[in-house]
């Protein structure tokens, strides 16, 4: 079964969004991990994500997250999220990203509070 | 008692192949719909599924790589059961996995979370494991 997924990458002067459409899963997760890691090593260490067009994120590709907010942390960098539904929300709350990472409502606040 | 009326049930075979979690899932979302459980709930049935999917996928070890799932829709509940004959777990070797990894954070460990965002999505939840496979039951009730 096809699944369609999409990464969208703006990055501006002092910070990036990645932007995600499809099933976030391992292989969207990997080619995440591999445009954060991408932007990274440019410099960028303020990144969004934003996850308004995936409907489904399974917890494989939530430790995939985890990994980005890791290699960001080494640089006291900042990982915010947005367009996040309901239960995505309440999942990386249990899963405690939400101690380590921002989550916001939209990428406009998301990129305001850096 | 309105909630043991049995209306629907769908049983469905997925093969352990990449993303048939998701057909699973799909059946579960379109069975949650038509009894009008709301966006959210849906959601929330549709991942606790992909979770246990998943899991069965990559621990049963399961010789026919299939999984069955059987969905029970009632007036105001959908339970899922999903059942691989694989070779079995007990929580207690998940729990002893899931302590043995490293990562920067403790508290936001990175794998062995299905079983615990399923059981925190899900009104009730149960585990039957042996030898001879796993089951895993759910339940998820209608909002009021």
């Amino acid at each position: 079964m096809a699944n369609k997924f999409d990464i969208q990458v703006r990055a501006e002067h002092e910070y990036a969004v990645l932007e995600t459409a499809g099933y976030l899963n391992d292989a969207l997760g990997e080619d995440l991990s591999k445009k954060a890691q991408e932007l990274i090593a440019k410099g960028y260490t303020q990144l969004v994500i934003n996850l308004e067009q995936t409907a489904l994120i399974n917890s494989i590709g939530i430790s995939i997250l985890i990994e980005i907010i890791e290699a960001l942390d080494e640089r006291d960098g900042t990982l915010n999220f947005c367009g996040l539904s309901a239960t995505q929300e309440r999942t990386f709350r249990m899963m405690a990203i939400a101690k380590y990472a921002g989550i916001f409502p939209d990428e406009k606040t998301a990129i305001a509070n850096f | 008692m309105a909630n043991t009326v049995l209306k629907d049930q769908v049983c469905l075979t997925i093969p352990m192949d990449r993303d048939m979690e998701l057909v699973a899932a799909k059946t579960g979302s379109v069975l949650a719909e038509l009894n009008h459980f709301n966006e959210d709930q849906t959601e929330e049935i549709q991942l606790a599924i992909i979770e246990t999917c998943i899991n069965a996928f990559e621990h049963s070890q399961s010789e026919d790589r299939q999984v069955f799932i059987k969905y029970i829709v009632k007036a105001d509940e959908l339970e899922c059961k999903i059942t691989d004959h694989g070779v079995g777990f007990s929580p207690e070797d998940q729990h002893n996995s899931i302590a043995s990894r490293q990562q920067i954070h403790t508290e936001m460990r990175k794998r062995g979370w299905g079983l615990e965002i399923t059981m925190n999505l899900m009104d009730e939840f149960y585990i039957e494991s042996g030898e001879h496979g796993t089951t895993v039951s759910f339940i998820k009730k209608m909002a009021s």
